[in-house]
């Protein structure tokens, strides 16, 4: 057996024409390209990728940028393994997107080891920045914190002050429900009761029944994809908007709300960093981007947005230093210049990884209000960079000084 | 009022109703795995895929030819069980010789294309499936509020499955499949035809699937992996009822649906366990299911 | 009717003796010069579902029982010898120890449920109990959900070996894996192994001529499970990871994928199935979409067209016995 290339072929070689000697960097985006996330991330991840390369080395053809893409199927030790890989044989110097968390820990953790640089753009786990930090991952697009405080606390100070929580029974649900019931409470609301659900049920008539009974304000949805979807289904059939309750999605995606359409969907509040619709250029974005991945009914999510914003300011910090072997050195280069992008606006990469911007707290459209498609969202609130993500002092990372 | 266990008696009615409902589409899709083992003596893994098939049929007519759920309700189980037919006539039918178990691997490798192809089309986010109007709302009946489609889930599933008991136990065309699944050299003297039984016979256990799913597309998340978890426990379900009778795969897939709905009430971390448990006591106490014979 | 293994592929008496020793004298010199050549992470992966497939032969291949449900034995193995390494800190070996008497209890449990029903009931039962084991798995605090059990220290074996190089890692799999595989072959050609095949042909007959075949086969699948759980604690050393993956219903496919593309019933089929999946599974990552199909594709393709595997069809072809 010959050398497994795990990678995938598709390595396109945007190098620009000139003879001199280049900094040349690869990149490998790292997706899951067939199964629950390919939607949010997977091939549109792609898509964008190539636009920042195509962008970047439009402007600045000094630099020499590979990238090549790969599957890691949802599965923690086949992620590893194609990061071990990537490092080792291909000589990859920036792993990018990685949706799961799981996936988005190993590969951390590898990416430590080997000295490289990790931009998560798809995995949504807070502890990425806090108690397993390290000085070679960055963490773009969101996180777990920002969405249970988003949500949390501007619904809460637009009146929805009783909370009731459906919550998926396993790690994810638990922190994401914890994580929310503080900020809820901090902006003194209440939390008045909570169901555990498994993971992928199909019915939660009954549990939406308990939640009726509570008759709280919001029911929280400390859930995910199709457990997210299902109980949204039944609650429109059980009248529960109807009948004055509001559902917040703790962990909502455009694709999730297109998966209901927004008959059922209509009134659910959730937060994004990213919406396609925002403005002009996120607007011009979107066309190129469909162009890019050959599918013009699709939208881009915030997570691939993420994408080509990381990219964006990887290869910046890439340019200034005329290399990107040392993956330390490109952080500790990238937390000190501050990010501008057209999709994100200005921002910062914090001492703990994290990258700062604006969030945004929409409420999914009725289907009178919707003009033409991908038309989701309406805007309630903007969150603040400085109050979006968790302080810095509060997430535990050990690179943050005392 | 009175209470159980600290349950308002109301709230408790309230769940035993949506139990059963829930029960209703464990009954469909066991009876339908029943009815093709009794007749091919094969364990139909692809019917969480069928199931799912089903639903997306239901979507592809909204979106493509306009036809709604009413119609969808009929044409997706005849589409999809002609799928299943020319599966039967092209696949299945070189393995009736062989260990039953060539079958459970020809179905679940079925099930994987399935699956994968739809995902590859559709993507894995799911599918909208609007409800039709004639059954939004609900009514109100003093103790929960109960949306008119969950009643007529009820309903439809009900005639169904009992339809279908009345043809194979009380009619001559029951009889004679019942007939053939004893010793089909037998009635092929009589001059039946058994291969187009046999085909037939596929092709209506698939289109009960389908039929489950057109029911689930309103109130379920459309999804390509929407069956290969449901099929599952169905297995667990028809390991309990035993596949013998055809009557004790509707009661237990019903049963069982009560008893998953209450868990949900008493003690929500274990409602997806439950019906395992259930099976390994079932094991331990009648090894050939409730209503089995023993082989 | 037709077994799940043809007995026509079972070569004459005479012509058994050198084919097998001369096929394993070929797998070691092989397996001696992997690294040099493929990613030794790579291999050692791929030893590790090969020795899981032989254990999942065991079973299919000379009892004729199918279980779908030996993720469990694999995972929850995985577990606790991640588990036992990382928290309560002991050397791999025992880390390993632990995995592997998990799994053999879970065996013995679930083993004691499902032997109760024959054929398709034994494949649902399994099936259905792996997927409730699964469940558990899920909402266990010590697994860690979705993020499974990550940085497993690797140690020092015997407290002297350092593990942490992966050429020295390497040796040690594939001892494990060389032990696993022989001690297999060793069961199917003892007279434990002559009762299990007369089981597998024909179980009224073995019960009259006096055997207990519920023991037997209760036995069988117990060792089967523990095999399982050697391959599955390895597992967790060596990628230092221990996750959902390895517990889920499409895990147990996946083996039996492997077992039935490899050829069942035979020796080194499992291991040639093994391989061939993963290498797939990396080849194909750029195909991601398509894995899922083609996997199923095979599935059809072997049960339709060639049921005694790779391994099986050489075999045939040869006239030999491997």
């Amino acid at each position: 057996m010959k050398r497994l290339l795990a990678t995938a072929v598709l390595a396109v070689v945007l190098a620009a024409g000139t003879a001199q000697a280049q900094t040349s960097v690869k990149i490998g985006v790292l997706s899951d390209m067939s199964s629950l996330y390919s939607d949010i991330a997977g091939p549109g991840s792609v898509a964008a990728a190539k636009m920042a390369i195509a962008d970047f080395t439009a402007k600045n053809p000094g630099i020499k940028v590979e990238l090549i893409s790969g599957d890691h199927q949802n599965k923690a030790d086949i992620g590893s393994q194609l990061a071990n890989q990537w490092y080792d044989v291909d000589k990859v110097d920036l792993i990018i997107d990685t949706p799961n968390s799981g996936v988005a820990l190993a590969v951390s953790q590898i990416t430590s080891t080997k000295n490289k640089l990790f931009i998560v753009s798809g995995a949504a786990a807070s502890d990425l920045t806090g108690p397993k930090c390290n000085a070679n991952t960055i963490h773009w697009t969101y996180d777990t914190w920002m969405l249970a405080n988003g949500t949390g606390k501007a619904l809460v100070k637009t009146g929805g002050d009783t909370w009731f929580f459906l919550t998926a029974d396993y790690a994810f649900g638990h922190a994401l429900e914890r994580d929310t019931a503080a900020a809820v409470e901090k902006n003194g609301g209440k939390v008045l009761g909570k169901v555990r659900h498994p993971l992928n049920t199909n019915d939660f008539s009954s549990f939406l029944l308990q939640a009726q009974t509570s008759k709280a304000k919001v029911i929280g949805l400390a859930n995910a994809g199709g457990d997210t979807i299902n109980a949204i289904k039944a609650g429109a059939e059980f009248g529960i908007v109807k009948g004055g309750q509001k559902f917040a999605g703790l962990l909502v995606f455009a694709s999730d709300v297109n998966a209901l359409g927004l008959q059922t969907a209509q009134g659910l509040t959730l937060t994004e960093t990213w919406y396609w619709d925002a403005n002009e250029t996120n607007r011009a974005w979107t066309k190129r981007w469909q162009a890019e991945r050959g599918a013009a009914g699709k939208f881009p999510t915030m997570v691939q947005a993420g994408v080509y914003s990381g990219i964006t300011h990887y290869l910046k910090a890439v340019t200034a230093l005329k290399s990107g072997a040392d993956g330390k050195a490109v952080v500790a280069k990238m937390k000190d210049t501050p990010t501008d992008d057209p999709l994100f606006g200005k921002g910062t990469v914090r001492a703990d990884g994290r990258k700062i911007h604006d969030a945004y707290l929409f409420e999914v459209k009725a289907p009178s209000e919707s003009k033409y498609p991908g038309d989701f969202y309406k805007l309630r609130a903007t969150i603040p960079a400085a109050e979006a993500f968790r302080p810095l002092k509060e997430g535990g990372c050990s690179l943050v000084g005392s | 009022m009175f209470e159980i266990f600290g349950i308002p008696s109301q709230a408790l009615f309230g769940q035993l109703l949506i139990g059963l409902i829930n029960g209703s589409f464990y009954a469909l899709l066991s009876l339908g795995l029943a009815v093709i083992f009794g007749m091919l003596n094969i364990i139909n893994f692809t019917h969480g895929a069928q199931y799912m098939m089903g639903a997306f049929t239901a979507y592809l007519l909204l979106q493509h030819t306009g036809l709604g759920y009413w119609p969808a309700l009929i044409v997706a189980p005849i589409l999809v069980g002609i799928t299943g037919m020319i599966v039967e006539r092209t696949m299945l039918k070189w393995l009736y010789k062989l260990d039953h178990l060539y079958g459970l691997l020809l179905t679940f490798g079925l099930a994987l294309i399935i699956e994968g192809v739809v995902r590859n089309y559709y993507g894995s986010a799911g599918l909208p499936y609007t409800m039709p109007e004639s059954l939004q709302g609900g009514r109100n009946l003093g103790f929960m509020f109960l949306p008119n489609y969950r009643a007529w889930v009820i309903v439809a599933s009900l005639t169904i499955c009992l339809g279908t008991w009345f043809v194979i136990e009380r009619t001559r065309l029951g009889a004679n499949l019942r007939a053939a699944t004893e010793n089909p050299t037998l009635v092929r003297a009589f001059g039946i035809n058994v291969p187009r039984m046999i085909t037939l016979t596929y092709g209506f256990g698939i289109a009960l699937a389908a039929f489950a799913g057109v029911m689930a597309a309103p109130i379920y998340n459309v999804s390509p992996q929407m069956g290969a978890e449901l099929i599952i426990v169905v297995f667990a379900v028809v390991v309990i009822g035993g596949m013998g009778s055809i009557l004790g795969a509707i009661v237990t897939g019903f049963g069982l649906g009560v008893i998953e709905g209450l868990t949900k009430v008493f003690f929500p971390e274990a409602s997806n366990t439950v019906i395992f448990v259930i099976m390994a006591i079932v094991l331990l106490v009648r090894p050939a299911g409730l209503f089995g014979r023993r082989a | 009717m037709e077994r799940v293994v043809d007995p026509q592929a079972k070569p004459a008496g005479s012509m058994r003796g050198w084919s097998e020793p001369l096929a394993f004298g070929v797998m070691v010199v092989t397996l001696a010069a992997a690294p040099f050549f493929a990613y030794p992470l790579f291999v050692m992966q791929a030893l590790c579902f090969a020795l899981f497939a032989c254990a999942f032969n065991l079973l299919i291949g000379y009892v004729g029982l199918l279980s779908f449900g030996h993720a469990l034995y694999f995972g929850w193995a995985s577990y606790l010898s991640a588990h036992a390494a990382k928290v309560w800190g002991l050397p791999p070996e025992l880390a390993i120890i632990t995995g592997t008497a998990t799994a053999a209890a879970l065996g013995l449990i679930a083993g004691s449920l499902a032997i109760r029903r024959q054929g398709i009931y034994f494949a649902m039962i399994t099936l259905a109990l792996a997927q409730m084991m699964y469940f558990f798995a899920l909402q266990a605090k010590f697994t860690g959900g979705e993020d499974g059990i990550q940085a497993v220290p690797r140690g020092k074996l015997f407290g002297f070996i350092d593990l942490a190089n992966d050429m020295t890692m390497y040796a040690v799999v594939v001892i494990i894996f060389l032990a696993g595989f022989l001690f297999i072959h060793r069961i199917i050609h003892s007279p434990f192994g002559e009762v299990l095949k007369a089981i597998r042909e024909n179980e009224p007959r073995a019960i009259s001529l006096g055997y207990k075949t519920e023991r037997y086969k209760l036995v069988a699948f117990v060792l089967s499970a523990t095999l399982a759980g050697v391959a599955g604690s390895t597992k967790a050393i060596v990628l230092q990871i221990a996750s959902l993956t390895d517990v889920n219903w499409p895990m147990s496919g996946e083996v039996v994928l492997m077992t039935l593309l490899g050829g069942l019933g035979t020796i080194f089929g499992p291991v040639v199935g093994a391989f061939v999946i993963l290498a797939m599974q990396y080849k194909l990552a750029p195909l991601g979409e398509w894995v899922l199909v083609i996997q199923g594709v095979i599935f059809v393709a072997c049960v339709l067209l060639f049921r005694r595997g790779i391994v099986g069809e050489i075999a045939h072809l040869l006239r030999i016995k491997l």
